[in-house]
């Protein structure tokens, strides 16, 4: 039972409601690091990466803050600077001890401590109730629907650069376009699992 | 620089939305309907006014190597408080609007703000800098939101628009429809800058 759970969350956060398109979360970075592959596979790892160890670690400290009653007021407060602060101990700790991994997230990782995915999902997994387990297996999985839907954007986009496009639409105008073409067929899902 | 042109600013040639195409997740996703876009564009034009008044006055006390930390903080203090006035005051909304309450901690908007303006101007600029850009988004916002209202369930702020035989397309309230009406706005005022160029 607790496998099937865990599978249902993944296809779900993956496909059906996938962050991106269809929760809407994470647009800035879908839009502004979509224009070349490399550099939006850097960016999805990076995300799924924060995304996976901030689930696990504002759990833990939800549960810290309920046993204090402090939850309503601290919640925004004390997730955000977690993220901040996660974000910044990974800098730093891939910088020694993973040099190569650091060059090729390096620069992405101060981007996300703003992008609304992160803290999306570790907001949703209270508002969810999932446990530990769960979370974590929540914010894996939303890390990799925001990758898959990103590493799309940016094959469509590569090959846009050579296709004539009106000059009113240039730029995010159209990658827009794309966006709602990629989310009307991802809505195809939307019938794999009765919510 | 005067007060005037920067209120305008924010309203008109550095558009949040439109302009700038800063804080995109909540003006796609809240945008369902008018009223719900504007009780967003409304709470994030109260955090950025507070955020910059009170970034702009401690602005000289905080080093500049942990500023954004300390920006952060102030937000989403600010960020905490609307969100208990709106579940106080307004659950409908507050049910409605959900997760991206907390999320306008995030909202680049905001953050952009402190750092390009409010930590460089002194207060009554800074006031009017998040007053101008919170109106502007709150615009935007709202037009997006009317669009999207009329055409996916004909009805605009909850009351019927046309005659009850217009058949409202699904299509615009769902998260396609979203990404497509802010895609033909957005090239709509490229057009209209591109002409006032020519002009």
């Amino acid at each position: 039972m607790e496998i099937s759970k865990l599978l249902l969350i993944m296809v779900s956060a993956i496909f059906v409601n996938n962050f991106v398109l269809s929760r809407f979360l994470g647009i800035c970075p879908y839009l502004g690091v979509s224009r070349k592959f490399d550099s939006a596979l850097g960016m999805g790892m990076a995300v799924t990466f924060v995304m996976t160890i901030a689930s696990f670690i504002t759990w833990i400290i939800q549960i810290i803050l309920n046993h204090f009653g402090l939850s309503d007021i601290l919640q925004t407060i004390a997730f955000i600077l977690t993220i901040a602060a996660l974000v910044q101990f990974i800098e730093m700790y891939l910088k020694k001890a993973l040099p190569e991994l650091y060059k090729a997230l390096g620069i992405f990782l101060p981007l996300i401590t703003t992008n609304c995915a992160i803290l999306g999902v570790t907001l949703l997994n209270i508002t969810q109730h999932y446990n530990l387990l769960e979370s974590v297996v929540f914010g894996f999985s939303a890390g990799i629907g925001f990758t898959l839907a990103l590493l799309m954007m940016a094959s469509i986009r590569e090959r846009l650069e050579l296709a004539k496009v009106p000059k009113v639409f240039q730029g995010t105008a159209i990658a827009l376009i794309i966006a709602a073409l990629m989310s009307l067929s991802f809505m195809g899902f939307s019938g794999l699992i009765g919510e | 620089m005067n007060i005037l042109k920067v209120f305008k600013d924010g309203i008109l040639d550095e558009n949040p939305t439109f302009k700038l195409v800063l804080g995109m997740c909540p003006t796609l996703a809240v945008t369902t309907s008018a009223t719900n876009a504007i009780g967003m564009g409304l709470a994030t034009t109260f955090v950025l006014i507070m955020s910059n008044v009170i970034i702009s006055l401690i602005k000289d006390l905080i080093p500049s190597k942990v500023r954004i930390p300390a920006y952060i903080v102030v937000i989403a203090t600010f960020v905490t408080l609307v969100q208990f006035v709106m579940a106080g005051f307004l659950p409908a909304l507050n049910k409605s609007l959900g997760i991206f309450i907390p999320l306008i901690v995030v909202n680049c908007i905001i953050m952009g703000r402190a750092e390009a303006f409010a930590g460089k101007h002194n207060v009554i600029l800074s006031f009017f800098d998040g007053l101008g850009m919170g109106i502007g988004f709150t615009l935007a916002l709202t037009l997006i939101g009317g669009i999207r209202e009329i055409l996916g369930s004909n009805k605009l702020f909850g009351y019927l628009f046309f005659p009850h035989n217009y058949k409202p397309m699904l299509f615009f309230v769902l998260s396609p429809g979203g990404f497509f009406t802010m895609a033909i706005l957005l090239a709509f005022f490229n057009w209209l800058s591109m002409k006032k160029k020519e002009a």
